[in-house]
């Protein structure tokens, strides 16, 4: 689950992390009082969404950036006006963009210098990995990829937690010394606490700055948690925002149901995550495109195949749907008449291919040839691919 | 032979009282499988039973250990309790755990990790179908199944499989089945971010194993673990493998279903994990319906016949 950059800060002002001083605000009335309880000065105007690249976004209406430095208040709140409802579209967000609904107006902070700083899970050596770089405030990937030596990675022992060793080994690597060095090993202190404490996946603070009087601060934000985490913090939950989320997704995962929408238009409903995708995978192989990930788990009811039904013909850019179904211990021929009733209770018309195999799935293709309904059956996966994509075609 | 698990081997069930461990409890005692124990704290002393067969349930994996023989333990407890029955049967010193529960914490795997440095138990899964030795009878009856495989789309014979998916597992095991070639044991390993074993541990058991012919592996986009298990595989397995990696279509940055697939970094993609897959003379099968195939022609170049 991911979060905004102002609920991020005041996690980490929580947690004893420094941020510049900051507040949002939901609609223009709220404007005015939040610029007063920022001190006088010049002010950054921060669009919320959950997409990195907003500095260098553009509105659709033409605007330019979703991140601005105002010299005054009266200009940050003319900018944030532009801004809110407004759709913001970035390298992150796709096409479409996202709405902006909240803004952050922050001090704008005198940087000395840019850095970067990221803790993360590293699978290899199934530990936390805390990543500095003294190329902060651009693409870290690009950095990885040009100049890894820039780069230091430490691996924290979770039996332990950060030792001091290897908070002097970070700040070593960013160079820093006397006032700042101090200040830079209590935020990186305090930042893995913060990591550690909500079960985040990732923190990530690019850049984390120092300003000329020595200071070290975050100047954005970026975490987000274990969802798997989340039953013992509901006080993380209570930050979730819908609006951030395809409502397809939102009413499946009601369902319990894994779905990702795609921009192609053959649905796919599969049982099994890694059959799912690699049903995505064989469609595209055979010259379709798949409009949906959608796993319907290993213990799908009649239910669950009516609500996955519902589900992918919401979305409209679907031209005909593959069912592919593993029956390992699920009984092949439940999940056909869990199909019937979806086609009649949907009333779908679209082209609908259907793939059964494993436990009773004889009697489950007997079901589906004798309903009436016109799908077309399919026995390998290689041949309900071509099936559906050729009468998508 | 077969790896980790034999027909003889003695299992216990954590979470056997529960729907979800009640009904694989079931199913594994019907295929043939050596149910021993049950565990569940509090209900010690009850009897499992099913179809004649009558588990008695302890209320510790140490005293059901210690009673039975039970040397594996399948583990079907709620996500909140998991890492907790994992660290019980280190505890006990069992040989493995399997840990079928899908959604434990990503942190709370990483402490049992950390925990298991040194001991002796080996860990399998979590979020993972478990593993299946077939045994000789019809549908492969007879044979050792912990966790929710199902046992009858099983041949005994002389292929290795192992996978981070369940239903992609089945998949491949049944394309071999139906073409009268058997398996010495399928491994699913997981989906999740940190597992206990790898696909290059398991690899490297069917590498010393004489009764596997040949070895399939089948990955998805996330982690690098694929690479690595490639890379060894180039430098000393002289068995036919080919691999199967799913998630080419997968967009970056959004969780495919398992917590542990999704794109990060260049190396997590399914392009990235095929390439080093032929870089590394690894037969890759190009759709999912070409996993079998693609061992069959991976052991006719190497001059090796598999059944």
């Amino acid at each position: 689950m991911n979060i905004h950059e102002y609920q991020a800060k005041a996690l980490f002002s929580q947690f004893g992390v420094p941020v510049p001083a900051g507040v949002p605000a939901k609609s223009p009335d709220e404007f005015a009082a939040a610029l007063a309880q920022l001190p006088e000065g010049p002010v950054m105007v921060k669009s919320q969404i959950h997409a990195g690249g907003r500095g260098k976004g553009t509105f659709t209406d033409g605007f330019q950036g979703g991140v601005k430095f105002c010299k005054t208040k009266a200009d940050a709140a003319e900018l944030a006006a532009k801004m809110l409802g407004n759709t913001l579209v970035t390298a992150q967000t796709g096409p479409a963009g996202r709405k902006v609904q909240t803004i952050y107006f922050t001090a704008a902070s005198d940087i000395a210098k840019e850095y970067y700083l990221a803790i993360l899970l590293d699978r290899a050596s199934s530990r936390p990995v805390i990543v500095a770089s003294t190329e902060g405030g651009v693409e870290i990937e690009k950095v990885a990829h040009e100049t890894p030596e820039k780069i230091t990675k430490v691996f924290v022992d979770p039996a332990y937690g950060l030792a001091d060793f290897q908070v002097r080994e970070l700040i070593a690597a960013l160079g820093l010394s006397g006032t700042e060095a101090k200040n830079a090993a209590k935020l990186l202190k305090a930042l893995y606490t913060c990591f550690w404490e909500t079960d985040a996946s990732m923190v990530e603070v690019n850049p984390l700055i120092t300003t000329p009087t020595g200071e070290v601060l975050a100047l954005d934000a970026k975490v987000s948690f274990d969802s798997n985490a989340l039953y013992r913090h509901p006080e993380l939950v209570a930050l979730r925002d819908l609006n951030e989320e395809d409502p397809k997704e939102i009413e499946a995962s009601k369902h319990d149901l894994a779905y990702i929408a795609l921009d192609g238009n053959i649905a796919c409903l599969v049982n099994g995550a890694g059959l799912a995708m690699s049903t995505m995978d064989i469609i595209k192989h055979y010259g379709g495109n798949p409009a949906n990930f959608l796993d319907v788990g290993g213990g799908a009811s009649k239910d669950k195949v009516v609500a996955a039904f519902k589900i992918i013909l919401g979305d409209a850019n679907v031209r005909g749907i593959l069912v592919n179904i593993f029956g390992g211990i699920m009984d092949c021929n439940v999940i056909a008449e869990g199909i019937v009733e979806a086609v009649r209770e949907v009333g779908l018309t679209l082209p609908l291919v259907v793939r059964l195999e494993g436990n009773n799935a004889a009697q489950g293709k007997a079901t589906l040839a004798t309903s009436g309904l016109a799908l077309t059956p399919a026995d390998s996966m290689a041949d309900s691919a071509q099936k559906i994509v050729a009468l998508v075609a | 032979m077969a790896i980790l698990v034999t027909p003889e081997t003695k299992v216990l069930i954590q979470g056997i009282t529960g729907a979800f461990g009640a009904k694989h409890a079931q199913l594994s005692l019907d295929y043939g499988s050596a149910v021993v124990a049950g565990v569940t704290p509090g209900k010690g002393g009850q009897v499992f039973e099913h179809a004649g067969h009558r588990v008695p349930i302890f209320n510790s994996v140490a005293e059901a250990a210690a009673a039975t023989g039970a040397t594996v333990s399948a583990i079907f407890v709620p996500p909140p309790f998991a890492a907790d029955a994992i660290l019980e049967c280190v505890d006990a010193e069992l040989d493995l755990a399997v840990a079928i529960t899908e959604g434990i914490p990503v942190k709370d795997m990483v402490r049992v990790k950390r925990a298991m440095q040194g001991r002796k138990t080996r860990l399998i899964g979590p979020n993972c179908p478990g593993l299946v030795t077939p045994g000789t009878g019809a549908d492969s009856h007879g044979g050792c199944r912990i966790g929710i495989a199902p046992g009858y789309i099983h041949r005994k014979g002389h292929v290795g499989i192992v996978s981070r998916s369940g239903t992609l597992t089945y998949e491949a095991v049944y394309q071999f089945t139906t073409r009268g070639i058997g398996q010495s044991t399928c491994v699913g390993i997981g989906g999740d971010p940190v597992n206990g074993t790898s696909h290059l541990d398991v690899i490297k058991l069917f590498n010393d194993d004489p009764d596997t012919h040949a070895i399939i592996m089948i990955g998805e986009i996330g982690g690098s673990a694929e690479v690595e298990a490639a890379r060894w595989i180039k430098a000393h397995c002289k068995k036919p493998v080919a691999g199967f990696i799913a998630g080419t279509t997968a967009p970056a940055g959004r969780r495919m279903g398992h917590a542990g697939a999704i794109v990060g970094g260049a190396e997590d993609t399914a392009a990235a994990k095929i390439a080093s897959f032929k870089e590394c003379g690894i037969e890759v099968a190009e759709t999912p319906s070409d996993m079998a195939e693609a061992l069959i022609r991976a052991a006719k170049a190497k001059g090796v016949t598999l059944s």
